[in-house]
């Protein structure tokens, strides 16, 4: 078929491939005529085919293959793919409608192609940034951990690593506390000019990483050394400043906005009835508001710990060799193309990133949930 | 309502007037508001609206010639750049005395550089002739000006006096003409020759392929977020773990992974050469040109455009279309003259968004890029890091800020900035 034209030409191996199928399809039904034993052979058939031209791999691209021929036989036999559309749509019609599914499809694996393509390289046993024979043939031995084991030891990873933790929570947490704050107070009616002051907090959002690096790249340097020749501080330590105190400003607009939207649906007659029954601001902000509104907090508070996580730009122009993080690392590989460990190091982000997608979605449903509880 | 018979305004509970305890208690929330809202604000405003601003004033800034030749810059205004004939004695003899300042001071290399961006030759010059003047003396070596001449021939070409007298303002506009391919020359703004035309060009390759970019992004999001705004809620929440998943991923593991993709002997080279379209010593050349920046910008800009289409398009109500279709329109009728229309601002903030973030990308182009893919922040960040040409840095952001600003203006106009939404 497709797999086995592969090596000569392909109109022609297509072509063979649907007229076999064709032909296969005919016998099927005017033949056998019963569906469960047609899908076996077809299934096993096309499996051993594979195995035998293949090995491993063909027959795992075999079994997928039968399975879908022999579904696709019947499928376009019986009809079945009008069994979900309104009855009278013409055939050019249901024929349009299979197309955009396919179009869509397609749209779909573009997203999600670059991603999984990452994971299986990234147990290569070579240093190559391809799949080789032996990792085709599913042979164990094509694959490895040492690229995770590099990640492990190699120390100018394992350091750039710890300089992510140590300044993605910190920046974190100083853009959340601020941020919920501000939004609590820009919530709050009657605030003066509150489109300024909004713009204003979300800027660094809207203003181009570049734009950012290149006016914290001035102002930090001017601030650091005044930091270290005037108060004579670490300048490891000013260095740390100034990364944190750039990534802070760059989560602050995600806290903002998500926080912002949890609070539209925050019924203030609550506060009040708290104020009500003699609770102080403090004790109603912690008691009452903190709990109804923390699923907008954390969510906020990820993506602006993914914002200082996932950052290079701006650590690249602000911050000097000793606050090389991870990203950065990853840059300065991808560039000078060093090592395929960067490819381990995306596995393992696309692990955190999704652990992350799950929690905010859970604290989305959440938040959801609460709102229903108390009606705005 | 007792009050209504009383004569006089009426009371709070401790006396006061009503209107007057109402406005003191509103201004005092106002005040409370505005102080929970002021610690971050001039957080922000100290840690990112000054740079910025530090930054627009860097690009105009231009006082080194002027403070390290102090008494060069005084005599040169009374010389005539247009007569085409080398300066007086006068002149020679206040350009000595500050040089020998600035050799004191170590200042006559930054001199020297910031001269070079206008005119090839003055940093070496400088550097050069910097160690022979620090060895005359200002009182008793005059007259100096056959001194300079014969220590650099450069001192002696009415050029460098001019490039000096056109840069000893101390507000210029020269990095701005700089930043669009023109030059601050004696006789007011001029192009630059030919061959150092490249910044128009880059400008506007970065607006085109951010076009297509944002073209392409709106072919792949309409369908996709059509489907799932019409799909069921429960398949289209699984769906949309496909759109969200790349969404989150990290940017660089994004980047990488199209680097790994597209390379000579990447996946898909390999892939199109196992499978045969493709002979083997002519692989296609898909990275490091603009074809590797537009697929791979396209597919991280992705989810940017098809979130907010999608929520946009789950407003549509269906019965809408039902009825164009009852009363006789074809599917494309429908479409075009019914849901389209309804769709339109979907599109608009997801191309502005796209746009506005294509615009200022920096890492995607640089790594698979290559150098006909590379967009406006490349070369901010080559002038940052490599040429140290900070001011023409600091204009070519600026503009790249003002054509955003106002793009962000658009999209205020639009959508607004209270309706950004995440995930």
């Amino acid at each position: 078929m497709f797999v086995g034209a592969g090596q000569g030409n392909v109109l022609l191996g297509i072509l063979i491939g649907a007229a076999l199928m064709a032909a296969l399809a005919w016998v099927y039904i005017t033949v056998l005529d019963n569906e469960r034993l047609a899908r076996w052979i077809t299934i096993l058939g096309l499996a051993a085919i594979g195995f035998f031209f293949a090995g491993m791999t063909g027959l795992i691209v075999g079994l997928l293959a039968g399975w879908f021929f022999a579904f696709f036989i019947f499928w376009l036999y019986e009809g079945r793919y009008r069994q979900k559309l309104l009855p009278y749509l013409t055939g050019r019609q249901v024929f349009e409608h299979y197309l955009f599914r396919v179009i869509c499809g397609a749209i779909f694996v573009f997203l999600i192609t670059p991603i999984l393509v990452v994971l299986p390289l990234s147990f290569n046993a070579q240093d190559f940034f391809t799949f080789t024979p032996e990792m085709l043939r599913l042979d164990p031995e094509g694959y490895s951990l040492k690229h995770y084991r590099d990640f492990f030891t190699n120390n100018e990873w394992q350091r750039s690593f710890k300089n992510s933790l140590i300044i993605a929570p910190i920046a974190t947490i100083i853009s959340v506390s601020l941020g919920t704050l501000a939004a609590i107070g820009l919530s709050q009616s009657h605030v003066p000019g509150r489109r300024a002051i909004m713009g204003i907090l979300i800027s660094p959002m809207i203003v181009p990483l570049i734009i950012s690096a290149t006016g914290m790249f001035f102002f930090y340097s001017d601030i650091g050394r005044f930091l270290e020749g005037t108060l004579g501080m670490d300048k490891n330590f000013v260095g740390y400043v100034k990364v944190i105190l750039a990534h802070a400003v760059l989560g602050i607009p995600f806290v903002i906005i998500t926080v912002t939207a949890t609070l539209v649906g925050f019924d203030q007659s609550l506060t009040r009835a708290a104020a009500n029954m003699g609770a102080g601001p403090v004790r109603t902000f912690f008691k009452i508001q903190m709990p109804l509104i923390l699923p907008g907090v954390i969510s906020g508070g990820l993506f602006a710990f993914i914002t200082s996580f996932d950052e290079v730009v701006v650590v690249l122009f602000v911050g000097s060799a000793s606050q090389k993080t991870l990203p950065w690392q990853m840059f300065t590989g991808l560039r000078e193309q060093i090592s395929p460990t960067i490819l381990a190091v995306a596995t393992i982000l696309v692990v955190i990133s999704i652990a992350l997608l799950t929690t905010v979605e859970l604290l989305r449903r959440r938040s959801e949930r609460l709102r229903g509880l108390s009606p705005a | 309502m007792t009050d209504a018979t009383q004569s006089g305004p009426m009371l709070a509970a401790d006396g006061t007037p009503l209107k007057k305890s109402l406005a003191r208690s509103l201004r005092r929330r106002k005040l409370r508001a505005l102080a929970l809202v002021a610690p971050l604000l001039l957080f922000v405003m100290l840690s990112f609206v000054i740079p910025i601003v530090s930054m627009l004033l860097r690009s105009v800034e231009n006082s080194i010639v002027a403070e390290t030749l102090p008494l060069t810059v005084v005599e040169l205004k009374n010389w005539d750049a247009e007569g085409g004939e080398l300066p007086d004695e006068a002149l020679y003899a206040a350009f000595t005395k500050d040089m020998v300042a600035a050799v004191e001071a170590k200042t006559h290399t930054r001199l020297g550089t910031r001269l070079n961006y206008e005119q090839t030759g003055m940093s070496s010059m400088f550097r050069k002739s910097g160690r022979k003047i620090k060895r005359l003396d200002p009182e008793s070596d005059a007259p100096f000006k056959e001194k300079l001449i014969e220590i650099h021939d450069g001192w002696g070409d009415v050029e460098t006096w001019r490039t000096i007298k056109t840069h000893a303002v101390p507000i210029t506009n020269g990095y701005f003409l700089n930043a669009v391919d023109m030059r601050r020359t004696p006789e007011g703004a001029q192009a630059q020759p030919e061959d150092k035309q490249i910044l128009i060009k880059l400008f506007g390759r970065t607006l085109f392929m951010s076009l297509i970019i944002t073209g392409s992004c709106i072919l792949l999001a309409y369908p996709v977020s059509y489907l799932l705004a019409t799909l069921p809620m429960r398949v289209s929440n699984l769906l949309m773990i496909l759109v969200l998943l790349p969404f989150w991923t990290s940017l660089l593991v994004r980047t990488s992974a199209w680097k790994v993709m597209l390379q000579q002997q990447g996946v898909i080279n390999e892939t199109l050469v196992w499978l045969g379209l493709v002979a083997d010593d002519a692989r296609l050349v898909i990275i490091n040109n603009q074809f590797g920046t537009i697929i791979a910008m396209t597919h991280i800009l992705l989810p940017f455009m098809i979130l907010p289409m999608y929520s946009v398009m789950q407003t549509i109500p269906p019965s809408y279309t039902r009825a164009a279709k009852s009363m006789g329109a074809t599917n494309w009728t429908t479409f075009w003259r019914i849901y389209f229309p309804q769709s339109i601002p979907g599109i608009g903030a997801g191309s502005i968004l796209v746009f506005i973030l294509a615009i200022g990308y920096y890492i995607t182009p640089e790594i698979v890029g290559g150098t006909k893919g590379v967009f406006i922040s490349n070369r901010i960040a080559y002038h940052i890091s490599s040429s140290l040409n900070w001011g023409l840095a600091a204009a070519l952001g600026t503009i790249l800020l003002a054509v955003v600003l106002l793009l962000y203006w658009c999209y205020d106009k639009i959508v607004g900035i209270d309706n950004v939404k995440l995930g």
